[in-house]
């Protein structure tokens, strides 16, 4: 499976379980528009590194930050490599 | 203290029968007995029967009594001989003396005749160590009287713990037992529940106390219908719903009741309503114990509790009202006080608290899980999320779904931030020398 579709059915579960409604997923999206609030990213971080192994934002300290979604695939495609 | 006459009463372990009949003319101690007299004693033996003996035996004798709690290990018990002023040892007389002291005496079971008997006079000190998370255990200084503050009248009990009675939990259960016209039943050295639970049943025993991870250990094993107590009794850590609802279905005719104390704050009360949490209304009691909450902690004031702590330096045990601060967090819901956890457990999730004993709570309440540990997980986003260790009640149950359905399930009963992100399945949980969950590692 790609990042990009692990991540987006990860973002789904998520926003599902915490009753969120979710903008249209798009890679312009900014995450602050994306309908998950800080504690539903912190839960989708450590999913993924459940599935993955990694965690990139704990690696990156808080230097750089993804701002959309677009960034965030990215953000975890260039740890997965 | 004294053992009873004539009544055929015992301290019983798989290993050794402790007749109580016989103290006025025996002692664990044999010819050592004499040489102690007046002693600040370190108790430091394997078997719990020798413990009750040499207990028996020190009390009104000696000046201070250290009970060190089963595992302790030599370094350990070096560590705080200083702190006591010890100067004498009382050891398992199947064991070599774990360190060098002035007086080491072996203690030893049977019970071997005294030659002349002994007159016991003296208010002994009783020193329980107490495990911080870190650092040296704190020596807490009660004596039989403040232990015994809360102790019924003779009843004719037969007693059993999942505690060990060195510690404050089980040693209530002790003292309980000597006060009363019963036996008591303990646990050998590393013995299962299973084979305890039959030991209990054989010996006919009424009255069991242990930590609700006792308890719940009893619910999942399969001899736990050798027992048809009268009274099933928990303390130590939080009685939630789940466990008083399992163990009402398990002994339909018992009492179940929850205790809270502590060890430097002794015992407070027991409850036996069959519901977590307790009367918010005993606030206003003015009885025996006076409680009060300051910042959301509740603190406790009475005879019950300990004098102070042992050696040059120690804190201050109470205020200067004699209140003790029990660190123990509890909330009011309508006319209740339920308790939230340990006021250091507490997990920060994004600036808001969490209190793992509450998750845990909520995670025992759903109908497939018997037991649960909820910890923090490092966080990037938010600092720390909430996970949770799970024991199911079928050890056989197939996990797939169970997950979701569980987490699902805590979201209706808890904030979002409490829900667990995780839940990891689990065959067992660890559980402390105390019998209590161990929350650290």
């Amino acid at each position: 499976m790609s990042a990009r579709s692990m991540i987006l059915d990860e973002i789904r579960a998520v926003a599902a379980e915490h009753d969120r409604t979710l903008a249209r997923l798009t890679d312009e999206l900014p995450l602050l528009d994306s309908g998950l609030d800080s504690l539903c990213f912190a839960v989708l971080v450590a999913r993924l590194e459940d599935s993955t192994g990694l965690d990139p934002f704990a690696a990156a300290g808080t230097a750089r930050y993804p701002k959309t979604i677009g960034d965030l695939i990215a953000f975890y495609d260039e740890v997965l490599v | 203290m004294e053992g009873g006459v004539g009544l055929g009463r015992a301290v019983s372990t798989r290993e050794h029968v402790l007749p109580l009949d016989d103290f006025a003319q025996a002692s664990s101690l044999g010819a050592h007995l004499a040489a102690l007299e007046g002693r600040s004693v370190v108790l430091f033996v394997r078997d719990m029967a020798k413990a009750a003996a040499a207990l028996i035996d020190l009390d009104g004798w000696a000046r201070r009594i250290m009970l060190c709690p089963p595992g302790w290990t030599p370094a350990q018990l070096a560590a705080v001989v200083g702190e006591a002023e010890a100067n004498g040892l009382v050891y398992d007389g199947d064991d070599a003396p774990p360190i060098a002291m002035p007086l080491a005496a072996p203690c030893g079971l049977p019970l071997r005749p005294l030659k002349t008997a002994r007159a016991a006079s003296r208010e002994t000190e009783w020193i329980l160590p107490t495990s911080g998370t870190s650092g040296p255990p704190k020596l807490v200084v009660h004596t039989l009287r403040t232990l015994t503050g809360a102790i019924p009248p003779a009843t004719s009990q037969q007693w059993a713990t999942f505690y060990d009675i060195r510690r404050y939990g089980g040693l209530q259960i002790f003292l309980r037992a000597l006060a009363g016209r019963g036996s008591l039943t303990l646990a050998g050295i590393d013995e299962s529940i299973d084979a305890f639970l039959i030991r209990l049943g054989r010996a006919g025993v009424t009255h069991i106390s242990g930590t609700p991870s006792h308890w719940r250990k009893v619910l999942m094993s399969a001899e736990a219908r050798r027992i048809d107590p009268a009274c099933v009794r928990l303390s130590g850590e939080i009685a939630d719903d789940a466990v008083l609802a399992a163990l009402r279905t398990l002994y339909p005719r018992a009492r179940i009741e929850h205790a809270y104390a502590s060890t430097e704050a002794g015992v407070a009360f027991a409850v036996d309503d069959g519901k977590a949490g307790f009367p918010a209304a005993w606030l206003e009691n003015e009885g025996a114990v006076r409680m009060r909450i300051v910042d959301g902690a509740l603190q406790l004031r009475s005879d019950r509790a300990a004098l102070r702590f042992l050696g040059a330096g120690a804190a201050a045990l109470a205020d200067e009202e004699g209140f003790v601060d029990t660190g123990d967090m509890v909330e009011r819901r309508g006319d209740r006080l339920f308790f939230l956890g340990r006021r250091g457990g507490i997990i920060n999730v994004g600036g808001a608290k969490v209190h793992p004993e509450e998750v845990e709570a909520a995670l025992n309440a759903h109908a497939a899980v018997r037991a649960s540990r909820v910890f923090a997980r490092k966080n990037a986003i938010t600092g720390a999320l909430v996970v949770a260790d799970v024991v199911l009640r079928d050890a056989h149950a197939s996990e797939a779904g169970l997950e979701r359905e569980i987490l699902a399930s805590c979201r209706a009963r808890l904030p979002a931030h409490m829900t667990p992100a995780r839940l990891r399945f689990v065959a067992d949980l660890p559980m402390t020398g105390a019998g209590k969950l161990a929350r650290h590692g």
